[in-house]
């Protein structure tokens, strides 16, 4: 890989957006890649907004992904996918949950949607993970995982849907591992 | 050896345990929290103590007594804890130590996870004397935390390991010595008295300054060898000449890596000296590189302190040096790659436009790039108790009321639909400030201050109200816990706040389970009456904390 791969995941505080990037990051480590990683902490957590970055390559020196050169945009809300067009070019693939928090001031989900269409020439898969989740899984908290591995079945993240399978055993706690799985094989349909 | 993907404040934790450290003390703040969390968990079976002090000062003060010792200290904080703990800072390196002791201190640019202020703690060097490092990426992290605990010992002094945000909350694969030594620090500490050292007070303090500058000469020399400051692409002449005009770039932490980036994406290689020390600075190196220089761009984040240092050695050495840095570069907010591109295009001509990858222009350019969407802000916790007591101040406070904010999840109630903080300061100041309001006016006055902030310097601050007979409601807002920074104990878990405010001399005081609404209500409306200083101890679990429990 000549050039490294930049991700910008978003969505609101409690999302589980942390463990979504230690999965990512592990993976990529596991093919050998170098990975750098940003994430915040704190107030933000509170339910505001949260995005972070994931960069993996031959050798990658900064953490954060530059304006207009994210590769792909993973966001699980849709206001906040939104939020991050300044991190996409024309190309950028978007993977997003169709799952809006609404907020005070915020916009409704057909102008949201409309506004990420219009928005250069790549694709733009939203999909309702959350409904998903909850309908087959009784967790909506898992959706992170599911779109995870819908984009690494439809090949948009240059990894291996072993090394995230992998990752998500060495970073999800016991108690929770079976339930992850299932939303990673329910994502593979 | 193996490489492990760690969170630039786990790096630093590898590090200390490494360095065989025996004694942790540390008070919460993002971005420093998870350095202490993380030895909170792996404390015991690593045989090291560790605490959670009631703040800062006494974190620190913990460490010196446990270096005087004999045993290896860590101590962690952010930025402002710094502040708190300086009064016992600058007489450590007088004193100097005895084990060695890093002291961590995270800042925070551009604020990401700080109300009070854009510090920039780097001044502490220069106040204090003490050594200080600044990492760039986790691997340094770890590395520099070593070389901090070396540099501690062989010169004995403490010396602080400076992050930032973006170096704390930064992860990648670490290489990683999982062999050390488990230590039994209880076992081995002794105190052995000197007088001498120990003990600053006049004649001896000025003689121990002398020794601390002395200690310092000696450290500058250290660095000039080390080799964690370091030049990259020293091109001979002609090669720099055809590249970029004799252009260098100083630079150190984090802005290092957007440094790398935005040279790659330049196809440049212009001379670099990375500095990992930023007190005492390398002289003589610095010197030897920016001797035959024309122009040299100093790169650091926040108050140009590393420009002006370089400034009065480029008058020594090469008097003509053009010196840039603050001129064409922010002193306000992190820096980024996209920034330093920009910077270096001004400085060598190339045009931006070429430089940058057009979809960057594309995106910035497209009505979906400057497309505004309405900030969303953080929100309280469903069934947070602070909302409970919000809700009962919106009933009872007669209009006009003034809202003194205090730092934690509760400063929440200056954001919308609240709008409940006429001001907000620094930890432990709605009470300190609210008595000099009271003193200045006859409004009317309630100061919130959190359970974790009450313990933290709240508590000298209630005593001034009592004794110098203030009129004003203060509402401690306990949810048992120290919430924002991540559900660290504090010390209401065995001291009541009610008995501390008895013991104060509070003749008002009332605990009250918030979610009893009424109740609130009208001890707030009976207190607001009263003469005297009252206090409200609202006293319900923070709901995030107990749904984690319950699961
Ligand atoms: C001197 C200083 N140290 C640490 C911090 C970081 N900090 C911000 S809020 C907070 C916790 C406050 O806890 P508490 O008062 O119990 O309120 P809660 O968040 O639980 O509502 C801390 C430690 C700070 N701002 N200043």
């Amino acid at each position: 890989m000549a050039k490294s791969f930049n991700i910008i995941t978003s969505g609101t505080g409690g999302q589980g957006l942390i463990t979504l990037l230690q999965i990512i990051a592990e993976a990529a480590l596991l093919e050998g890649f170098d990975v750098k990683t940003s994430e915040l902490h704190g107030l933000s957590q509170r339910g505001g907004s949260v995005e972070t970055h994931i960069r993996f390559g031959n050798k990658v020196y900064s953490p954060l992904v530059s304006l207009g050169s994210a590769d792909l945009i993973l966001s699980l809300e849709i206001s906040e996918a939104l939020k991050m067009l300044f991190y996409a070019s024309p190309k950028t693939v978007f993977v997003i949950n169709k799952n809006l928090i609404s907020y005070p001031g915020g916009f409704e989900e057909k102008k949201l949607i409309q506004k990420i269409k219009n928005f250069g020439k790549g694709s733009k898969y939203i999909i309702p993970a959350s409904e998903i989740c909850q309908k087959e899984l009784g967790k909506e908290v898992v959706s992170g995982i599911y779109l995870l591995s819908y984009a690494v079945h439809k090949n948009l993240i240059p990894l291996k849907p072993k090394s995230i399978l992998k990752a998500v055993s060495k970073v999800v706690p016991e108690k929770y591992l079976d339930l992850n799985k299932k939303a990673f094989e329910l994502a593979k349909k | 050896m193996k490489k492990q993907i760690l969170l630039g404040n786990e790096a630093i934790v590898q590090g200390a345990l490494e360095a065989g450290v025996d004694f942790v003390s540390t008070y919460p703040g993002t971005p420093a929290s998870e350095i202490g969390n993380t030895f909170a968990k792996i404390a015991e079976k690593q045989g090291i103590y560790f605490e959670f002090s009631t703040n800062e000062k006494v974190a620190l003060e913990a460490a010196i007594g446990a270096s005087f010792s004999g045993l290896r200290c860590l101590v962690a904080m952010k930025n402002f804890g710094l502040n708190v703990a300086s009064d016992a800072l600058l007489p450590l390196c007088y004193t100097g130590i005895k084990g060695p002791m890093v002291i961590v201190v995270a800042d925070d640019p551009s604020c990401w996870s700080s109300a009070q202020s854009e510090e920039n703690s780097r001044a502490y060097a220069y106040l204090a004397h003490i050594p200080m490092l600044e990492p760039a990426d986790a691997q340094e992290a770890k590395d520099f935390t070593k070389l901090a605990f070396e540099i501690s010992e062989k010169f004995k002094l403490p010396v602080i390991l400076r992050t930032t945000t973006r170096v704390a909350h930064q992860r990648m694969p670490v290489i990683v010595n999982s062999k050390f030594k488990i230590q039994n620090s209880k076992l081995k500490g002794k105190f052995v008295k000197d007088v001498k050292r120990f003990v600053t007070m006049p004649p001896r303090v000025l003689e121990m300054k002398e020794e601390l500058l002395e200690k310092i000469e000696k450290i500058k020399e250290f660095a000039e060898q080390n080799k964690i400051n370091k030049i990259e692409n020293y091109l001979p002449a002609e090669a720099r000449r055809a590249k970029a005009g004799k252009l260098g770039i100083i630079v150190s932490g984090v802005s290092y890596l957007y440094v790398k980036e935005a040279l790659e994406k330049l196809e440049l290689d212009l001379p670099i000296l990375k500095l990992g020390f930023f007190y005492p600075l390398p002289e003589k190196k610095i010197k030897n590189f920016i001797k035959k220089l024309k122009k040299v761009l100093v790169i650091e984040e926040l108050e140009p302190y590393l420009e002006k240092e370089i400034k009065i050695l480029a008058k020594e050495i090469n008097p003509k040096l053009e010196v840039l840095g603050k001129d064409i570069l922010p002193q306000i907010g992190e820096l980024k790659t996209e920034i330093i591109i920009s910077a270096i295009g001004k400085l060598i001509n190339k045009k931006i436009k070429n430089c940058l990858p057009a979809e960057v222009l594309l995106a910035s350019g497209t009505k979906a790039g400057k497309f505004k969407i309405p900030v969303r802000f953080p929100r309280f916790c469903p069934g947070c108790p602070h909302t409970m007591v919000l809700t009962a101040i919106k009933k009872a406070a007669p209009k006009g009321t003034i809202f003194g904010g205090d730092i934690g999840c509760y400063m929440m109630a200056g954001l919308p639909p609240h709008e409940l903080q006429d001001y907000l300061l620094c930890m432990g100041s709605s009470i300190g400030i609210a008595h000099g309001i009271g003193k200045s006016t006859n409004q009317k006055i309630i100061a919130f201050i959190g359970d974790s902030t009450f313990f933290h310097v709240g508590i000298p601050a209630l005593v001034n109200v009592v004794f110098n007979k203030s009129n004003i409601l203060i509402i401690v807002m306990d949810n048992l816990i120290t919430a924002m920074t991540g559900h660290q104990p504090n010390p209401g878990e065995k001291i009541k706040i009610e008995d501390v405010a008895r013991a104060c001399g509070v003749k008002n005081i009332k605990v009250v389970d918030p979610i009893n609404i009424k109740e609130m209500e009208e001890t707030i409306k009976e207190f607001l009456e009263k003469e005297g200083v009252s206090v409200i101890v609202s006293r319900r679990i923070c709901a995030l904390l107990a749904k984690k429990q319950n699961k």
